[in-house]
């Protein structure tokens, strides 16, 4: 009798833990839909981009399936916040600030930030070269946040999202924008609009601002949550997955050091 | 939320004046447009009557979020055009793009409520003053207008107040009005709530003071009512 008593209570201290930690399924996933080629809509508008995959084959590791909610930039901390849904996979850096709000996984990737001018421009990348450039970047992004604290000489303007940053420096409202390198390379420069236009100054990479690369944001009281995609993004590295998928979309490893 | 408060009013204020400047400038050019756009929708020519009416109709029955970005992005695909015309300094400019945009939109609306006050102008009172020899340009500036903006006046207090909540979207085009402080504050310090909670609070503060000076001006648009209603009043009481 009392052997079977401790059976039952060995039992429940074994599966109890285990039942907290069942991860939710479906497993809701917000993301911008406006930062190509990490996560864009398409023509249909469904969501794609290389998040989008990564985040497919991260829910195929941890065994759940996976809904994507398109939010608003500015909008998707104050929505996991409110329970609207359990994760953020949108290009969010994991830096200090953020973190006295929300929890991470680990990166799953990490690409420095610069500044993008018109070729023709003779701006000079400094901060006394810039006084009263007026520079652009998205709202409530790690370079806004770079950009008021190591440039205030500037007149900043923020966008809702990068693509529109990407039109004003294209019709010449603004004299130079910030932005991660991949996203202004693939984004921007590559395509036609973007002739005319190069990287200028230095890589950034002040984990002060910028942080320690993009993770899956979730609420603190998910850390578990956070752990299992941790899991996931160390088995999609070990196993060639992730490798495959960054060469897909960029031709070679977004990773980072 | 009063350390929140010490921290950020300032960045409020500044704000609050931008919202009360394009409130102020496009209701001044939407008025200035309302009353000759209600008297070509009232004309019987062609001419007049078309023009008139696709404009109030495309401004109306479009979204304005959808014409901010219309203005602002679509002139900066022309920009060749504009420079062309001069005009790009002008356009590359977010606060013009949205003072104009804010006006041709509450031109619009505008212009249907004189065009409504102007039709509620009682009939007897514009053959009186043909009876009595006015032109046609002395009976409108001399009759018919005066009434027509003193019966405008109280739909036109609520074309007021929905203006200073529509300029919320300008921030969509960079623009640091009291919505873009928010969003910008909210962002830095996580404290959404804070931050919309203050925007709200200015709102209403900015239209409850409106709303006051609007009635005061009401109160002198009918002070001739006023006092025919108190004789009234003496000769029916007791």
């Amino acid at each position: 009798m009392r052997a079977a008593a401790y059976l039952l209570l060995a039992s429940l201290l074994l599966v109890a833990p285990a039942a907290a930690q069942q991860l939710p399924d479906p497993l809701k996933i917000a993301t911008e839909g406006a930062y190509p080629p990490f996560n864009y809509l398409d023509d249909q508008g469904k969501v794609q981009g290389f998040e989008i995959d990564l985040a497919r084959a991260m829910c195929d590791e941890m065994k759940v399936t996976c809904e994507f909610v398109v939010q608003d930039w500015d909008g998707l901390i104050p929505g996991l916040l409110s329970q609207k849904y359990d994760a953020i996979i949108a290009s969010l850096y994991i830096t200090d600030e953020r973190r006295q709000r929300i929890a991470f996984s680990d990166k799953y990737y990490q690409v420095p930030a610069r500044f993008v001018v018109p070729k023709s421009s003779d701006l000079k990348i400094t901060p006394e070269g810039m006084k009263g450039a007026v520079v652009g970047t998205q709202r409530a992004t790690s370079f806004e946040r770079f950009l008021r604290d190591r440039f205030p000489g500037i007149d900043l303007r923020v966008y809702a999202t990068m693509d529109e940053a990407y039109l004003d420096l294209k019709s010449g409202r603004i004299d130079a924008l910030m932005g991660d390198v991949v996203a202004a390379s693939e984004g921007f420069l590559k395509k036609p609009d973007g002739a005319g236009f190069e990287f200028r100054g230095p890589e950034y990479t002040g984990s002060t601002w910028f942080g320690y690369g993009a993770g899956v944001g979730v609420r603190k009281e998910d850390a578990y949550i956070a752990k299992a995609f941790s899991g996931a993004i160390a088995k999609l590295r070990a196993n060639g997955v992730y490798k495959k998928l960054s060469t897909k979309w960029f031709g070679f490893d977004v990773y980072g050091g | 939320m009063l350390a929140f408060l010490a921290d950020h009013l300032g960045a409020f204020a500044n704000g609050a004046l931008i919202t009360l400047q394009y409130t102020a400038a496009s209701c001044l050019f939407g008025a200035i447009l309302a009353v000759p756009i209600a008297l070509m929708r009232l004309s019987r020519r062609a001419e007049a009557f078309w023009p008139a009416t696709a404009y109030v109709f495309f401004f109306r029955g479009t979204p304005l979020l959808a014409q901010i970005f219309l203005i602002y992005y679509g002139s900066g695909q022309f920009r060749q055009g504009l420079e062309s015309l001069g005009l790009w300094s002008l356009f590359r400019e977010p606060w013009f793009c949205a003072v104009l945009t804010l006006s041709l939109n509450t031109g619009a609306y505008s212009s249907e409520i004189v065009r409504g006050a102007l039709l509620a102008v009682p009939h007897g009172e514009v053959e009186a003053a043909m009876a009595l020899g006015l032109s046609p340009l002395q009976r409108l500036r001399l009759v018919v207008l005066p009434r027509a903006l003193a019966a405008a006046w109280p739909a036109y207090t609520n074309e007021i107040v929905y203006q200073i909540q529509a300029t919320s979207l300008v921030s969509i085009i960079t623009v640091m009005d009291i919505t873009g402080v928010a969003r910008v504050i909210a962002s830095r310090n996580f404290a959404f709530y804070e931050a919309f909670a203050t925007a709200a609070a200015f709102y209403l503060a900015i239209v409850y003071l409106v709303i006051l000076v609007a009635k005061r001006i009401e109160k002198r648009l009918h002070a001739h009512l006023d006092e025919v209603e108190s004789v009234g009043k003496r000769i029916g009481g007791p």
